[in-house]
């Protein structure tokens, strides 16, 4: 009995890593975030999927906190170390996760593409830039970007 | 002779170092005091005030994310992320861990005057947050 509810949510979860790269609603595939990541980055932004970025950007990223898009976002040195660990385990590869000029998500063409239809919001009031996924991602937080999920601003 | 420090001065200064940061879990006064400590004088929560709300010359002040009065929330100046209440009577965790408050004033000091904030100005500010009440 206890073996069979465990196998299932394992079957479900190979099925979901197999699907990932094709799966369309952008949950499949997905990591649950560190703690100490949604802690430490989560504070200033929201805790941005590691696979949105490749495993290069995360490094750069990583390597420079303490000039980070205008702040100061340094933290202790373990505490660097355990999220480059964990942000370049989880990074993304593929179209998803091109190395972009800047090592903003929100410079990759799938970005951009994907949101064709709301980057008339993008320096608005309702959503301050592109990088707030929160405005209208209602889960953002969670790590979880389901269409469904979508909440325009009024 | 007089580079060596007696052992009074260097317990002394042992002493003086953990008060100004004392580890773990802490209060908003205990944080107050080890910062007025630090800082040889006492707190001015007026002057604090005026700190918290300056752009000493730069884009930013601590008013642009947490707000001018941070008994409410605030939001992030570039990302737009909503910001917790700052003062310690609207929100329980603020200034309860010294590490967490020294990481942020080092960090945030940083953006704002573009280094670090001296312990009379940490004091006089959380002196000021101190006396807010939701």
């Amino acid at each position: 009995m206890t073996l069979t509810l465990i196998r299932i949510p394992s079957l479900a979860l190979l099925c979901a890593l197999a699907l990932g790269a094709h799966a369309d609603d952008d949950t499949a595939g997905r990591a649950p975030l560190l703690p100490a990541y949604v802690q430490e980055c989560g504070a200033c932004h929201v805790a941005y999927p590691p696979r949105l970025l490749p495993a290069s950007s995360w490094q750069r990223l990583m390597g420079n906190l303490k000039s980070h898009f205008g702040s100061d976002a340094s933290v202790d040195a373990a505490t660097t170390q355990q999220l480059t660990t964990w942000l370049t385990a989880n990074a993304g590869s593929g179209k998803r996760a091109e190395a972009t000029r800047d090592d903003r998500i929100t410079s990759s063409a799938w970005f951009v593409r994907e949101h064709r239809e709301a980057r008339h919001w993008f320096g608005t009031a309702k959503v301050k830039t592109a990088a707030d996924c929160a405005a209208c991602h209602t889960k953002a937080a969670e790590g979880s970007y389901r269409e469904r999920e979508i909440r325009l601003p009024r | 002779m007089t580079t060596h420090p007696t052992p009074v001065l260097t317990l002394l200064a042992a002493a003086l170092l953990v008060l100004a940061v004392p580890a773990g879990a802490a209060t908003p006064a205990e944080l107050l005091a080890g910062y007025s400590a630090s800082a040889g004088a006492p707190a001015l929560a007026a002057r604090g005030q005026a700190f918290f709300q300056s752009r000493h010359g730069g884009e930013w002040s601590c008013a642009s994310c947490h707000g001018a009065l941070p008994t409410g929330p605030g939001r992030h100046a570039a990302t737009g992320k909503a910001i917790e209440p700052l003062a310690p009577a609207a929100h329980a965790r603020r200034f309860s861990d010294a590490a967490k408050a020294e990481k942020w004033f080092r960090r945030n000091c940083n953006d704002v005057l573009g280094r670090e904030c001296s312990a009379a100005e940490k004091a006089d500010v959380l002196a000021w947050l101190n006396t807010l009440k939701p």
